[in-house]
């Protein structure tokens, strides 16, 4: 069973000393939360695979997906931007299908089988979407980078399976890979420097490949 | 996020009943827009009852030849499911308007039409909101109101129902299944479902506590024209100023439900014979009981605009 960690306490170890150091009482209602530790009853145990490896973990049940993988199996490909589900940087794949790791309890995942970033590709044995991303500097600062491969990655396997888009024009016919298509199927994805056109080049070039 | 306790539940009907057991309970299903409240301590629920394992992720046809649509079909599969995109191409196409990709993967049928407003003012903690915090008052009113209700609000709240799905199955005349705590089950009406604020817009369903939904039945395909256009800020992902849902008939005739414009999906099926009418007329009625504010009364005529391009579009 793995406890809680260096990452844990150094966050909480932050945090207090944010608040002693802090010169009025104003800390957030949300941090104060955080820092609280958890009551009875509130931690729970729960058992699933990340990248093919088995893992058996009791947390604090306020744990996102996305705090599990990154703060508890230090598996820190997967990015924190809004913590939200707007920008896609947590993007991950449950099952095969994409979600945002960071509106998912981490004990709601029991027995499923999670890919992240690291699962996908290393630097010696690039997934072909990373290579792509690569080649045609589909990122600049890199940060959406991980939710952007997830995303991509997910996103042909539903172009496969004939799932269709708000801008298929067809509903019952097989849907195309486009620009359009690829662009509307990612727009869960955010990516401030705004380097889009080389995200859809990319994408597209593995489509075409897999074609 | 505050502290809670967990559970998962075995059957709908203990589902419910545990619920009833615990005041401050919340069920979880794909929980993106609960946990996204909770983090900002919206909802502070003590205790969620996680509702995944209840099998409830079937859609089946009914033996009067619509469809049952379980609770918890992800939003993903209900609009990629062939008979939905064949017979109820409305509801597919209100579904790939809504949210992202990986939010569709996970928010179920059931939560879709759980989930709360985007009201800024209730989304801000600071702020006073007679649903977050009943009798606190309404900011919105005098306030940002541009993506706010144009009609049947009330001088308590002015919130709109921010559901894609929702407006297709108004027009679809959808119905809800539900199982209370004492395992007795009902069916409610799409049109009673969603309430209007009133003084207690801290209700919004016409849900009892502990009532679970367990699917949303279809009745026999309409046929029809089937379009759903949204207009919103940006082209994909992002809430609706305004929604038309339609399904137009070779005669002419329609059905019209709107979204973005009210606390619930608004249709008003009397106003529908003036529908061959043309846009205006029609929008006229279903609009009637418009009182928009000063930033929002661009949605009244964006609406019939909505509708003529819509009425175009199936006239071909």
């Amino acid at each position: 069973m793995q406890k809680s960690d260096a990452f844990e306490l150094s966050r909480r170890g932050l945090m207090l000393g944010t608040a002693a150091s802090a010169a009025v009482p104003a800390l957030p209602a949300v941090a104060q939360a955080q820092a609280t530790a958890a009551p009875v009853g509130s931690l729970s145990k729960v058992s699933f695979t990340v990248n093919g490896e088995a893992h058996n973990l009791e947390l604090d049940n306020r744990t996102t997906l996305l705090d599990a993988l990154r703060e508890h199996l230090h598996l820190t490909g997967s990015k924190k931007g809004c913590d939200h589900g707007q920008c896609g940087a947590c993007t991950v794949m449950v099952g095969g299908r994409r979600i945002n790791s960071c509106l998912s309890l981490a004990v709601m995942h029991q027995g499923d089988e999670i890919t992240t970033v690291e699962g996908l590709g290393q630097p010696d044995r690039l997934h072909p979407m990373q290579a792509a991303f690569v080649k045609h500097d589909g990122y600049q600062c890199g940060y959406c980078t991980p939710g952007q491969i997830c995303s991509s990655v997910a996103v042909l396997d539903e172009i496969k399976a004939g799932m269709p888009s708000h801008v298929s024009a067809d509903l019952n016919a097989a849907p195309r890979i486009t620009a359009e298509e690829i662009r509307e199927r990612m727009s869960g994805n955010i990516c401030r420097c705004g380097a889009y056109s080389n995200i859809v080049d990319a994408i597209t070039e593995v489509a075409e490949r897999q074609a | 996020m505050k502290p809670f306790t967990y559970e998962r539940a075995a059957t709908p009907a203990e589902a419910a009943a545990a619920a009833a057991r615990r005041p401050g309970a919340r069920f979880i299903a794909g929980g993106t827009n609960l946990l996204d409240l909770m983090k900002l301590q919206i909802e502070t629920p003590e205790h969620l009852i996680d509702v995944n394992g209840l099998a409830l992720d079937k859609v089946e046809p009914t033996a009067e030849g619509g469809l049952r649509i379980g609770a918890l079909v992800r939003n993903s599969d209900l609009a990629a499911n062939p008979r939905v995109r064949r017979d109820y191409g409305l509801l597919s196409r209100a579904l790939l308007a809504g949210a992202s990709g990986q939010l569709r993967n996970k928010a179920t049928t059931a939560g879709n039409l759980l989930q709360r407003t985007r009201c800024p003012y209730f989304y801000d903690t600071n702020m006073a909101c007679n649903k977050r915090q009943p009798g606190s008052g309404c900011s919105a009113l005098g306030g940002f109101s541009r993506q706010l209700a144009v009609v049947g609000h009330s001088d308590a709240c002015i919130a709109t129902n921010p559901s894609d799905m929702a407006v297709a199955m108004r027009a679809l005349d959808a119905v809800v299944e539900t199982v209370k705590p004492d395992a007795t089950t009902r069916t409610i009406p799409i049109a009673e479902f969603h309430r209007l604020p009133g003084d207690t817009p801290q209700i919004e369903t016409a849900l009892e506590p502990g009532e679970l939904i367990t699917a949303v039945t279809l009745p026999q395909p309409v046929g029809g024209t089937q379009i759903y256009r949204k207009v919103r800020d940006r082209a994909s992902y992002a809430f609706a100023l305004i929604s038309v849902a339609a399904v137009v008939q070779r005669d002419g005739s329609a059905r019209v439900a709107l979204g973005g414009v009210a606390h619930k999906p608004w249709r008003v099926e009397a106003a529908e014979a003036e529908v061959p009418r043309g846009a205006k007329p029609a929008m006229d009625a279903i609009l009637a009981d418009a009182r928009p504010t000063h930033e929002n009364a661009f949605k009244v005529k964006l609406a019939e605009r909505t509708l003529q391009a819509v009425l175009a579009e199936a006239r071909g």
